[in-house]
């Protein structure tokens, strides 16, 4: 079984650079999922990965051998596409038993695995059936299974729900987390534009943008501690309010103002250096509670309210920023349009970032 | 050249405008003699009803009578001739088919358009799918591909002339003017007088429908390979296939149908052979073909209705079972999935 390490890999068309050097050790048994927003150069990576794409610089190893240049079926990969990308001629069995044909395995064994796969994935009643007697669900799950039979140490996903209603979405969601579970030794890259996706299926997110690694962690560490105001914005949906300011008074907590001249004491250091610097304040909308009394974080109108019942957002045209704030309050909250609202959020809760967008640390 | 743009498009204004009062005054006519009066619904419905099963036929019925007068009539009509004699007139019996059975010239024919038939839709079928698939590659391909279909636009008889000076033979001290003898004399052969040559001179009229058609089926072919997911070529990178079984077990099953589509027309098209036979040895030196024998028996050495009568019908009952077949294969393949 085998880890995959990249080291400064880089990807160009011609002049276009489509990947700007990723480094990045995905260790053995590991579910890493790409994430970030389409063009971001994820399924390239992913792509090049599986060898369908070759590598313009850059050295890249699967289980400590350099693959560079070593075919895709020599790689220990297994790939499984959006498209599906079964083939339509042959039948459900023919489909995953091609691979191992073509590597002249024995008829036995071929049976063997098939069998073995079709049964993991229900797919047993299915095998003599062309895919296109099969529904969406269930051609995907034909398209795990040719990738089990090939027993690959490395497993390749390529956005493969996003062809799928969203109820069948979830369901092929916990299988695939399933399948996961069963194969403890097999490394697994998944790609997707989903973040829910990534958030739970991933042992490790590597959030791309335009073909640089913005972070990677653990969902939960993207999610309470983004590096970057990318990330900020990226995981967490609604995204995290963003709001201009000035950092007054650097220290340890530091004094920001905010635009619209109201002051807020954040407990994050910053170096003395970036007194009066421009900086941006970050809360979540989750993190966000009606205020009790005069202690309050931000003050506005509410210009829309969407109640779903578990949940209901705010719209706050706040004084600060051009954008909407938005509070995502528990439950269903007695609040109506025009009214004015006060908010405040634990102060653990806070993120600072610099005029470049990097976040500062906060205290662990 | 004006006036003729501007009759021609009279002609088409006309037409069309004529069809449009067709359908117009045959459905007012419809209109009249199936009244819907007002008062009683189940009368004034099943008037309705009566309208919809009538109009198709009506509307159909021009095109449908046209076909009978140009297709159903000779079709009959060239039946019952082959049971007559030379000149139509005197019932024979079963005598010209009997005589075709024991012709030489008959069975030369047969055997000749099946070797066509053997040798041409495989072979531009062959060449087109390779072509179609050599100049996806390459950044030239699309030259190549109009020059490969530039012979499309043709004609059989231009065709054969352009291959005449290929094959041509001059006698005695005469320097060769022929490409295929001149480059036969660059290697130190003897040049040939190719199309008198028995057997293999009717390769060398075949190559010409060869050279004509490739183009279309390398244009055909070529866009039923576009068509096929470009990941289910990636999976069987993946899967560990080499070129050559990618091309054999994924692609070509995947345009099976269209490889069906083209195999057939151009069968089709071999079987009406004429104007190449024609234009080159006019059936001489063992190359006769049964269109051209038709041709011959009909309209040469005073004419013979009668046996050119059961020629015809034979190459009709060779070609339908083909085109039925053709016809519903580019049914499925459009759609019938």
């Amino acid at each position: 079984m085998a880890g995959v390490v990249l080291k400064d890999i880089r990807k160009s068309y011609g002049q276009v650079k489509v990947l700007h050097g990723i480094d990045l050790d995905v260790a053995e048994g590991e579910f890493v999922v790409f994430v970030g927003p389409s063009g971001c150069g994820k399924s390239t990576l992913l792509r090049m990965i599986a060898g369908l794409e070759t590598i313009t610089a850059g050295e890249m190893s699967i289980g400590g051998k350099v693959v560079n240049d070593v075919p895709p079926s020599r790689r220990g990969i297994a790939m499984v596409f959006q498209s599906y990308a079964l083939y339509p001629h042959m039948t459900v069995y023919d489909n995953m038993a091609f691979g191992l044909r073509i590597a002249h395995e024995s008829k036995s064994e071929i049976d063997r695995r098939v069998r073995a796969a079709g049964d993991i994935l229900q797919l047993t009643p299915y095998l003599d059936r062309l895919p296109k007697a099969l529904s969406g669900g269930q051609r995907q799950r034909v398209a795990i299974g040719r990738a089990i039979c090939r027993d690959p140490e490395v497993f390749l996903f390529d956005e493969p729900l996003s062809n799928l209603d969203a109820a069948l979405r979830v369901a092929t969601r916990i299988e695939i987390a399933k399948l996961k579970e069963q194969m403890p030794q097999t490394t697994m890259i998944y790609v997707t534009h989903d973040q829910v996706e990534a958030m739970t299926l991933a042992d490790r997110i590597v959030v791309l943008s335009a073909g640089r690694v913005e972070q990677v962690g653990r969902p939960l560490e993207l999610y309470e501690n983004p590096t970057n105001l990318f990330v900020a914005r990226f995981i967490g949906s609604p995204s995290m309010n963003i709001i201009p300011a000035t950092v007054a008074e650097p220290g340890d907590p530091t004094l920001i103002s905010l635009s619209a001249g109201r002051s807020v004491r954040v407990p994050i250091a910053t170096p003395s250096a970036k007194a009066g610097e421009a900086a941006s304040f970050g809360v979540r909308p989750e993190d966000l509670v009606l205020a009790k009394g005069d202690d309050y974080l931000l003050e506005g109108t509410v210009s829309l309210v969407e109640a779903l019942g578990e949940v209901t957002l705010l719209y706050v045209d706040g004084p600060v920023g051009a954008e909407p704030m938005i509070a995502k309050l528990p439950g269903i909250v007695d609040v109506k349009k025009n009214d004015t609202v006060r908010l405040s959020a634990d102060p653990g809760k806070l993120h600072l970032f610099d005029a470049a967008g990097k976040a500062f640390p906060k205290k662990r | 050249m004006v006036s003729q743009l501007v009759s021609s498009l009279g002609v088409v204004i006309a037409g069309v405008f004529f069809c449009a009062l067709y359908y117009w005054l045959s459905d007012k006519l419809l209109q009249l003699a199936l009244p819907v009066r007002d008062g009683d619904p189940r009368a004034a419905s099943l008037a309705l009803n009566r309208r919809a099963a009538v109009r198709p036929w009506l509307f159909l019925g021009p095109a449908l009578l046209l076909l009978v007068v140009y297709l159903v009539y000779p079709v009959v009509a060239t039946f019952i001739l082959s049971f007559y004699d030379r000149s139509g007139t005197t019932f024979v019996g079963a005598a010209n088919y009997v005589w075709a059975i024991n012709d030489a010239q008959f069975r030369q024919s047969i055997f000749n358009n099946l070797m066509w038939l053997a040798v041409v839709p495989a072979a531009c079928t062959f060449f087109g799918l390779v072509i179609a698939v050599m100049t996806d590659r390459i950044w030239w391909g699309n030259i190549a591909k109009s020059l490969i279909f530039m012979p499309m636009a043709i004609s059989f008889v231009g065709a054969s002339v352009i291959w005449k000076f290929i094959y041509e033979y001059r006698g005695g001290k005469e320097a060769q003017i022929g490409l295929l003898n001149a480059i036969v004399q660059f290697f130190g052969g003897d040049p040939q007088v190719w199309i008198s040559m028995p057997f293999w001179n009717n390769f060398f009229l075949m190559a010409i429908l060869i050279w004509i058609q490739t183009g279309f089926a390398m244009v055909i072919l070529s866009a039923a390979l576009r068509g096929i997911p470009e990941e289910t070529v990636e999976a069987a990178v993946i899967d560990g296939a080499n070129g050559w079984q990618i091309f054999w077990k994924i692609m070509v099953p995947q345009i099976w149908g269209t490889i069906a589509v083209v195999w057939t027309t151009i069968t089709i098209l071999v079987l009406k052979v004429f104007d190449i036979v024609l234009t080159m040895t006019n059936g001489q030196w063992d190359t006769m073909v049964l269109a051209n024998l038709m041709f011959d028996w009909m309209f040469r050495g005073g004419g013979d209705s009668g046996r050119s009568a059961v020629i015809a019908l034979v190459i009709m009952a060779a070609v339908t079972p083909i085109m039925i077949w053709n016809i519903r294969q580019a049914n499925q393949q459009s759609g019938g999935h």
